[in-house]
């Protein structure tokens, strides 16, 4: 067990470095911007006042390091600056726009992964027959599609065609979940398309993996129903790379909602991390960039651990 | 060669047809296309005809050009992004294994930190920075994508390098840089071209996806990503000229994965 616990926080020091070095990173970035920032971003209206005016507002007469931790300090503080373009505290305008950009994730991952789960273990129980072929194929060109033709094909078909669902998803505190469910049901069918694919994918080559195995041998040789096989003695044992797998998609979901949410016009983080870049408002980009960047690592990290925790032969240590 | 081809599998023919009608469309763009690339020619977004055979896009300029057009833009910068980063990772990746030691250890350390960042928001984070232009955005997206490069290159040539004809090679005094080109990357080959094709996808997807997002190639140059962008407004009066560029990417991601998961199946067939 000892052995076991020493791994994961191994893992989860090093997660914390990955994130210390990003940080860095992004920082980094930023200064090494060619030329002066003050410069660079006032363009034309730059004079010898508003570009002095402009460092001091950005607290660029302080030496680098004092600023990279006050930076550090005011973010795990929740101050995340104030934005180039309006002004306005960045932590207001993220704050809701980020659990705007979870319910989207989260709303996909609730279906999606069960979805994908149970399509793995039918395309491997009926390995090979044409069902098999049909989702192979179908998921084989999910994955190969950007995710903007897929939102488009999804756009034309039910809210052009058949005017089912809303194309811009704009959602509001005061709507009600049946309300918010239904104008996000698009950007969600979008993203889980795509996942579901990889997912499906995975877990259909883990079974199969497991199915090799002499254990499964022995199973069937005591006369043991395939079906039985498969969801009693092989999903068990294939269970951590589809945890892992999962996850990862998790992962892939917070980062991928950034394409869809443009697509659909949602009031969401990769919306405004998009626009913050087009209008090169700094700030802005640094903050959304680090909560992308912490969401991506944190799941990554889950990934693991949850995969070490499931693996019985790290459990038992010989 | 040739009998190779002839035994393909059906899937695998269609891809190897899409990629060389995508070849020819980029050697023979200004022949093919009935228009200039940025001439002004009709309506705007006029359905199709038989002078427009896609329709006009939302300047009024010929869909079908725009799209052979963007064919030549898109795959060329695609392109001379895979095999950037193809020379530097896999430079680095036969580097990492030849040598081992603290080469491997730092190259492979500060592939680990590049990694653990989410491509996209690094993609982006450089561009708001950088500015966007075509030099940054190849650089970048070449970067990026080498470390994946470097993760492949690397384990393949781990299992040449422990191999008795490198030893020899060794002993025999031969130098680094020798080694590394005759020796182990004649068989680390196979893979590595499998490997291509699964970046090519990648990376032609990612700049799309960015130049969709307006931040990749700009206009007027045609491009597939961001004509899908600048016609994305049509969709809603029920004109599907954002469609054609779309299925364009589509169509050649496909054509690359099928070609790809056959030669991936045949070489773990040969080694079974």
């Amino acid at each position: 067990m000892n052995k076991l616990a020493a791994m994961i926080t191994k893992r989860i020091v090093f997660g914390v470095l990955t994130l210390f070095a990003i940080s860095l990173l992004i920082f980094v970035g930023v200064e090494a911007l060619p030329g002066d920032l003050a410069e660079a971003i006032l363009g034309q209206n730059a004079t010898p006042e508003t570009i002095q005016a402009f460092r001091t507002e950005l607290k660029l007469d302080l030496p680098a390091h004092e600023r990279y931790f006050a930076w550090i300090n005011a973010f795990v503080h929740g101050d995340l600056g104030k934005s180039l373009a309006n002004g306005r505290p960045i932590a207001e305008v993220i704050g809701w726009r980020f659990a705007n950009s979870l319910l989207l994730a989260g709303a996909t991952a609730l279906f999606a992964i069960p979805l994908a789960i149970i399509l793995g273990l039918l395309a491997a129980i009926y390995r090979d027959s044409w069902f098999d072929k049909c989702i192979s194929m179908v998921t084989l060109s999910a994955i190969s599609l950007p995710e903007f033709f897929v939102a488009y094909i999804l756009i034309a078909l039910l809210s052009v065609q058949i005017f089912l669902f809303p194309s811009i998803s704009n959602i509001n505190d005061q709507m009600s979940v049946f309300q918010k469910m239904h104008a996000i049901f698009l950007p969600c069918l979008t993203l889980a398309f795509v996942v579901v694919g990889h997912m499906m994918r995975m877990t259909r080559a883990a079974i199969i993996n497991v199915l090799s195995s002499p254990f499964i041998e022995m199973a069937k040789l005591k006369g043991i129903g395939r079906k039985r096989i498969i969801v009693k003695h092989a999903l068990p044992n294939a269970l951590s790379p589809i945890i892992n797998v999962v996850v990862l998609n998790l992962a892939y979901l917070v980062v991928g909602v950034v394409v869809v949410e443009v697509v659909f016009v949602y009031p969401g983080l990769g919306q405004l991390l998009v626009d913050a870049v087009s209008k090169r408002d700094l700030p802005v980009v640094q903050a959304s960039g680090l909560i992308f960047a912490a969401t991506y690592v944190f799941l990554n990290l889950t990934a693991d651990v949850l995969s070490m925790l499931s693996n019985p032969k790290l459990r038992n240590p010989r | 060669m040739f009998t190779l081809i002839q035994q393909a599998p059906l899937s695998a023919k269609i891809g190897m047809v899409i990629i060389l009608l995508n070849l020819l469309t980029i050697l023979l763009a200004p022949q093919m296309a009935p228009y200039g690339e940025t001439e002004l020619v009709g309506d705007v977004w006029a359905p199709m005809s038989s002078e427009h055979m896609l329709g006009t896009d939302q300047l009024g300029r010929d869909m079908l050009t725009r799209v052979v057009y963007g064919a030549r833009n898109t795959i060329s910068i695609a392109l001379t992004i895979v095999f950037l980063s193809f020379v530097v990772g896999c430079s680095c990746g036969l580097l990492a294994a030849t040598m081992g030691g603290w080469v491997d250890q730092t190259i492979g350390r500060l592939v680990d930190i590049i990694m653990a960042f989410p491509t996209l928001i690094f993609a982006l984070m450089v561009l708001s920075v950088m500015g966007t232009s075509i030099p940054t955005l190849i650089g970048v997206i070449a970067i990026l994508d080498s470390t994946r490069v470097f993760r492949v290159s690397r384990a393949v040539a781990m299992d040449i390098e422990v191999m008795d004809f490198v030893e020899v090679a060794r002993l025999r005094g031969e130098g680094l840089w020798w080694i590394m080109r005759n020796e182990i990357l004649p068989n680390a080959l196979p893979p590595l071209i499998a490997e291509f094709g699964l970046r090519f996808c990648f990376v032609f997807l990612f700049i799309s996806s960015l130049s969709f997002l307006g931040l990749g190639i700009q206009p007027p140059t045609a491009d597939w990503g961001s004509m899908v962008r600048e016609n994305a407004g049509a969709i809603s009066f029920g004109i599907y000229s954002p469609m054609y560029p779309a299925a364009a990417i589509a169509i050649l991601t496909i054509g690359v994965n099928l070609v790809v998961d056959w030669m991936l199946n045949r070489s773990s067939l040969l080694r079974t």
